[in-house]
């Protein structure tokens, strides 16, 4: 997969995410209460599209050690300034901004939670990929000019924060019902 | 099939969400969000006659369900009706059953069109007379009077669903029925409130193994041992009620491959099974997905005989239908009465015909706007893509919130229940 063409994807996936967990939000204060059949699509897809941005990462990585840019990568430069606040809708917005402002939203909803404990204590969640929760704006290093940026391993802690969501949601999801 | 349309819109701002003929099509019961019933009721014009009329006239109407809240889970259980299913007429009463989300209700309507008169004891206005005024010893006799219809709840099943109530179905011996939610399916008798048997459960041990929901349930017409249920996977699994109590293990499994070019992040989504219904003959079952209609027979497991698409068109819009979520709507599906169309709803108040010996499908639209009463309906096409000709409607101007998801066939006419958000409209067939 090309570079442009595993950014694209890569975003394309992000936006889905983003959009599953402002359904998946929203559906907590639906009248009637959860929806398990509709919980369970929402977490398929959101399972779908972190799979493909992974690869899509892991494809980007690759083709970006190639390139060997003195500049930091283009999404990440996006990522860092300020945290939105939490958006209500998500149809039209830019695919780089939905990261922080879900890990907003996902900060507001699970930090109140006293189930949360067991999950950011226990780091051996067999089958989830994140271990550590990460609730802040991605904080990657910056590559110095010669520096290698290494693709990271699938069982990595700080494989981003849109994975850390995606793990958290899913989670959370069917176990609470 | 040409349709002369003899409409009536109800006009109520609830919504309707169910719409079910009763098993002489004389009735026509629908549902709405507000948890109301209303009953329609045939009047025919000269039957004798070769080109009869029929018009549905509202016959009763009633508070099925209100709006509940369980204290345990602080949730709101919605008085919505998911569902309705007549019982077979067995006097002179009507019994159908009602369910919400938790509570299925089984109602009877009767109807009242004489009223005694002369009693010794009362008055007419129903005061007591004084024992010694009376003089001599009457029979009453019964009058006539207006039709009063009157509907009273006879049964409750309550408590016996976690998760939500998505279909009931009345088991050919018109002793018992099934009730099925997300994960679990009941056996109840009629007479009997108190308890109800679990015949499926697809609970797993551990709720974040959960792959799988049920969607849709339904008894075989004839067979009263058999009975299917469809899954959000898009399987359908047929089972014995004679193999076991618990009905875990299927008899069969009906499942079809998927075609790998059409994967995407929506595969699971739109292959979920919204609806299922068994043909009147009992040989075959028909399954609506998010985009097409199968049609099954039950001596082969592998893959449909039939499969008709409903709206292919949408293949590509599937992100823009899940931001909006149409993509989760519900479309159900439903045989005529010898078994040789199949019909379901679409976007645009769009409902779609399969007639599966010739061939041949049509797409429809019930709207005011667009036909008058006694009007022939014209047949609408959609435009994929490309040049679109007159007359054809381009997909990017339909009207994702105009959904026919609920749709009825009369069980012997050519007479047609069609449900938009809030209207109810009846088609029938131009007879020359």
């Amino acid at each position: 997969m090309s570079a442009i063409a595993a950014m694209e994807v890569n975003a394309e996936a992000r936006r889905i995410l983003a959009v599953s967990i402002s359904k998946l939000y929203a559906s907590r204060t639906q009248r009637g209460g959860l929806r398990l059949h509709r919980s369970l699509l929402l977490s398929l897809v959101m399972r779908s599209a972190r799979d493909i941005y992974h690869s899509s990462r892991e494809s980007e990585c690759q083709s970006s050690e190639e390139r060997m840019d003195t500049s930091s990568d283009p999404e990440e430069g996006q990522q860092q300034p300020g945290m939105p606040e939490p958006q209500t809708t998500l149809i039209s917005s830019e695919p780089a901004q939905e990261e922080p402002d879900s890990a907003d939203e996902e900060c507001e909803i699970t930090e109140d939670k006293e189930n949360l404990s067991p999950t950011r204590q226990s780091r051996k969640r067999r089958g989830k990929a994140s271990a550590a929760p990460d609730f802040l704006p991605i904080k990657r290093a910056r590559l110095e000019p010669g520096e290698e940026r290494y693709a990271a391993p699938p069982s990595c802690c700080r494989s981003g924060a849109g994975d850390s969501l995606i793990a958290l949601s899913l989670n959370r999801v069917i176990p609470a019902f | 099939v040409l349709l002369e349309r003899d409409k009536r819109g109800v006009g109520r701002t609830d919504i309707i969400s169910t719409v079910e003929f009763n098993h002489t099509g004389e009735l026509l019961a629908t549902g709405d969000k507000g948890g109301r019933v209303v009953i329609f009721q045939q009047e025919i014009e000269n039957k004798s006659q070769p080109q009869f009329r029929s018009e549905y006239n509202v016959y009763s109407t009633f508070q099925s369900h209100e709006p509940e809240f369980d204290y345990l889970k602080s949730l709101e259980i919605e008085e919505k009706i998911n569902k309705i299913r007549w019982l077979p007429q067995k006097n002179a009463a009507q019994f159908l059953l009602s369910t919400n989300d938790k509570t299925i209700k089984l109602w009877k309507i009767s109807e009242r069109d004489k009223r005694p008169e002369g009693y010794n004891l009362k008055e007419e206005d129903g005061r007591y007379k004084d024992p010694n005024t009376i003089m001599s010893l009457r029979v009453p006799v019964l009058i006539p009077m207006d039709l009063m219809v009157e509907a009273s709840p006879r049964r409750v099943f309550a408590n016996a669903h976690t998760y939500h109530i998505n279909s009931i179905s009345v088991n050919s011996d018109n002793e018992t029925y099934l009730s099925a939610d997300d994960l679990r399916i009941n056996l109840w008798h009629l007479e009997i409130t108190d308890r109800s048997f679990n015949i499926v459960d697809i609970k797993p041990a551990n709720m974040e193994e959960l792959t799988e929901v049920i969607t849709a349930a339904e008894f075989h017409p004839h067979q009263c041992n058999t009975f299917v249920y469809s899954s959000s996977k898009g399987t359908i699994r047929l089972c014995d009620m004679r193999a076991s109590a618990l009905c875990d293990k299927h008899s069969k499994l009906f499942e079809e491959p998927e075609d790998p070019s059409n994967r995407s992040f929506f595969s699971e989504i739109i292959s979920s099974i919204s609806d299922v219904k068994f043909s009147h003959n009992g040989r075959y079952m028909m399954t609506r997905d998010y985009l097409s209609v199968k049609i099954w027979d039950l001596n082969m497991e592998n893959r449909p005989v039939e499969t008709y698409q409903v709206h292919e068109y949408l293949r590509s819009k599937l992100c823009s239908l899940y931001e909006n979520d149409c993509i989760f709507d519900k479309f159900e599906c439903c045989w005529n009465g010898n078994d040789s169309v199949v019909m379901t709803g679409s976007y645009n108040n769009f409902f779609r015909m399969f007639d599966r010996g010739q061939r041949r499908d049509v797409t429809l639209e019930a709207s005011r706007e667009n036909s008058k009463p006694m009007q022939v309906l014209k047949p609408r096409k959609v435009c994929a893509g490309g040049k679109r000709k007159k007359d054809e409607i381009s997909v990017d101007s339909l009207d994702f919130n105009k959904k026919i998801l609920h749709t009825a066939w009369h069980p012997q006419d050519n007479i047609i229940a069609v449900a938009t958000t809030n209207n109810l409209y009846i088609f029938q067939d131009k007879v020359n």
